[in-house]
């Protein structure tokens, strides 16, 4: 009789077990009729403010269509994209998803994972909204395939007013190239202060591209990516010397340090200037710091008239569950009202030419300006330039020489991961 | 032969689900994961073609995988000499009846209770490499002791970093390791000892000849569980010096990196040649503590 029972325990339970792991794999995804579900890495500060904000003008331009938020937090967007990845593998896409424009997408294209827009940019008139120089950069083989949200520019160096003064040096003064810099740079060191501030590898990737971009000018910065400029050639080279005496008046616990941390050391005076993409705008503003006086914002010497772009954007996933619903969220996205509700709670500057930001920052009326008149080039560090994988390689070899500091094998690794990408 | 159903059956039951459920989703996967690893899959979208073992041949000509195992190597030495020694010290001190025993003891064990991850946020913080003016952390407590000249950049040096990574694993794992050696001494009958003692053994002898050679299994499962444990590092690295950091890499990290990308194939030959390393050290193990069972 026991032993009876306990058998039918055992069986019993075995069968619970095998019904838990047989119904664990389709929820989700469901998003058939009005649902529209918005996969993005938005989920907290002024990221996920915008978001909410862009979401209030889906709600108005779309009252019979439902948001469903998908976001995955965590990991700078790298947990999202590996979530996205399986949920695309298993043909499960959301209606759309936040993807970096530019060269990041090219996985998804090559896998043929998300549909061409180019038919939807003419129909809608996106090529006469969006800076042709932008088009350009957003072009894969002649086709667009994403609609983006907003521009962030990364050429952007931030300097402590008081910590130049106090070293003997004008704020406002301007300087034409990197060697130029390098007499200021000395100036903070000689004071004691870290002259400039860095973070962790990625930073440093950020580093790296603005001071390509400053020695090797934009077209052969271009040709870095499409194979026409060598990356085993001397002018590499210098840049690679240049990028090499930069780190050398960074802070020495870069390998600890996040972006936060590194531009907070400008704002409290410890550092006299730090390179980042101009989200960093939002610190100097929780710190009630002012521009012109307190600190000031120009493009990394060498780089005036360049704006070295990156910028999010939302795509068609092939086999989205509702693609009218996906096209209504991309028009939005798209739209004047859209761009600009999203841009001023997120701190970006609207892709669209066309919105109104009469009502935004004074940095972000600089870059607004620039934006409309530079020369357009794509970031490497935020994914606009190359796909993953190559900036995977990218990272490892900056990250590499913030270890051991050599040049040579560092311009090696480069071109290796380079030969790599092109296959 | 003629047992009855019912002597076997009720067991086999019991364990069939556990059976299946380990036989797909343990076993079938590493089958999947070497086959995985011998195509050419290098994207998400599969599957690959058959490619033989290129991709460990890449994997080993590639100099900063073997600076990852190097790493490992280090890090796994580094590790299972602080928790063995440290914690045979400890429970050598509490088994000879120092004062407060429940005390230390439990003040040894807690930092097991955290978790790498936890824990490495904390101690990102404390191995800081800034020094001077900017110290913060241990370099900053060296400072302040006047003891600057101990300051140094821990995990971000080139040679050495792996083993700051080791200080907070083997912080965390020596009260455990103790807890083991503790149980192992009270597990030594006292009339052996006094045995020892009326032979005219001194105490040095009493300890090589006696307590040593009782201990050993003890320290065999140390180094069995802190060796294994050390070889899937991943947690308290990317707590600490992050997941792109060149100085802390070691195979686990690569692994994630090789994932992360989207290269399946070269990510699951890491993956198994981690299983393999695990097994070098598991196997012979668990070989030789069947043999002692069925020798009983």
């Amino acid at each position: 009789m026991g032993h009876k029972r306990r058998a039918w325990g055992a069986a019993l339970a075995a069968m619970a077990l095998l019904a838990t792991s047989a119904c664990g794999g389709d929820d989700g995804g469901d998003g058939g009729g009005s649902d529209v579900e918005v996969f993005t890495w938005w989920a907290s500060g002024s990221e996920k403010a915008g978001l909410d904000a862009l979401v209030a003008v889906f709600d108005e331009q779309n009252p019979d269509l439902k948001f469903i938020n998908g976001s995955v937090a965590g990991g700078a967007g790298k947990d999202a994209k590996n979530v996205l990845a399986s949920r695309l593998q298993q043909e499960d896409p959301p209606d759309t998803f936040q993807a970096h424009a530019g060269a990041e997408l090219t996985d998804y294209i090559n896998n043929g994972q998300i549909q061409d827009l180019t038919s939807m940019y003419d129909e809608e008139g996106w090529n006469d909204v969006f800076p042709e120089t932008l088009i350009e950069r957003l072009k894969q083989d002649g086709k667009i395939y994403s609609v983006p949200s907003n521009i962030h520019r990364a050429n952007v160096v931030w300097a402590n007013n008081a910590v130049l003064t106090d070293a003997g040096l004008d704020p406002k003064a301007k300087y034409a190239s990197l060697d130029e810099w390098f007499a200021a740079l000395d100036k903070v060191k000689a004071k004691g202060k870290v002259a400039l501030s860095i973070a962790t590898d990625w930073t440093q990737v950020h580093l790296l591209e603005t001071v390509l971009l400053a020695d090797l000018g934009e077209e052969a910065y271009n040709g870095l990516w499409d194979g026409s400029t060598d990356w085993s050639g001397d002018e590499v080279k210098a840049a690679l010397e240049d990028y090499s005496k930069l780190l050398s008046y960074t802070n020495e616990d870069r390998q600890s340090l996040d972006w936060p941390d590194a531009t907070q050391m400008v704002i409290d005076g410890e550092a006299g200037f730090n390179v980042m993409g101009d989200w960093a705008v939002a610190a100097f503003d929780e710190n009630q710091k002012t521009l012109d006086t307190d600190y000031v914002a120009f493009p990394v010497p060498g780089t005036e008239g360049v704006f070295d772009f990156l910028a999010d954007s939302f795509t068609l996933p092939v086999g989205a569950p509702n693609e009218d619903g996906t096209k209504a969220w991309l028009q939005t996205v798209a739209s004047p009202e859209g761009q600009e509700a999203f841009n001023a709670a997120k701190g970006s500057i609207p892709a669209n030419t066309e919105a109104d930001t009469s009502a935004f920052g004074p940095y972000q009326q600089t870059a607004i300006e620039d934006y409309a008149s530079d020369q357009i080039v794509s970031s490497l560090a935020h994914g606009a330039a190359v796909p993953i994988s190559w900036l995977t390689d990218v990272t490892s070899a900056v990250a590499k020489f913030s270890a051991n500091g050599d040049v040579d094998e560092l311009q090696g690794d480069l071109a290796d991961a380079a030969e790599k990408a092109a296959g | 032969m003629r047992r009855s159903w019912r002597t076997w059956a009720p067991g086999l039951i019991l364990l069939l689900p556990s059976m299946v459920l380990i036989g797909i989703f343990v076993y079938g996967l590493i089958v999947a994961n070497v086959q995985t690893s011998l195509t050419d899959q290098h994207t998400r979208v599969g599957p690959g073609n058959w490619a033989g073992l290129e991709n460990y041949r890449t994997l080993f000509g590639d100099e900063d995988f073997r600076y990852g195992l190097r790493n490992l190597l280090y890090y796994t030495l580094a590790f299972l000499a602080g928790t063995l020694l440290i914690g045979f010290v400890w429970a050598w001190l509490l088994e000879r009846g120092l004062w407060g025993e429940g005390f230390f003891r439990a003040v040894y064990l807690f930092p097991m209770a955290v978790s790498f991850i936890a824990s490495g946020v904390v101690w990102r913080w404390l191995l800081n490499s800034a020094e001077g003016d900017r110290a913060t952390g241990l370099n900053r407590g060296f400072d302040s002791l006047h003891l600057g000249f101990l300051s140094n950049e821990w995990w971000s040096n080139e040679r050495w970093g792996i083993l700051a990574i080791a200080v907070p694993a083997v912080w965390q794992l020596a009260g455990y390791v103790m807890a083991l050696f503790l149980a192992g001494f009270r597990g030594i009958p006292e009339e052996l000892r006094e045995a020892a003692r009326m032979d005219g053994a001194s105490e040095w002898k009493l300890y090589r000849h006696v307590i040593f050679p009782q201990l050993s299994p003890v320290a065999l499962s140390a180094i069995i569980i802190v060796g294994h444990m050390s070889l899937k590092v991943f947690d308290l690295i990317v707590a600490i010096a992050g997941d792109t950091n060149y100085t802390t890499k070691v195979p686990a990290i690569d692994l994630w990196t090789e994932y992360s990308r989207g290269d399946y194939a070269i990510s699951s030959a890491i993956g198994t040649v981690l299983l393999v390393i695990v097994a070098v050290l598991i196997v012979p193990y668990l070989v030789y503590t069947f043999r002692q069972e069925r020798r009983r």
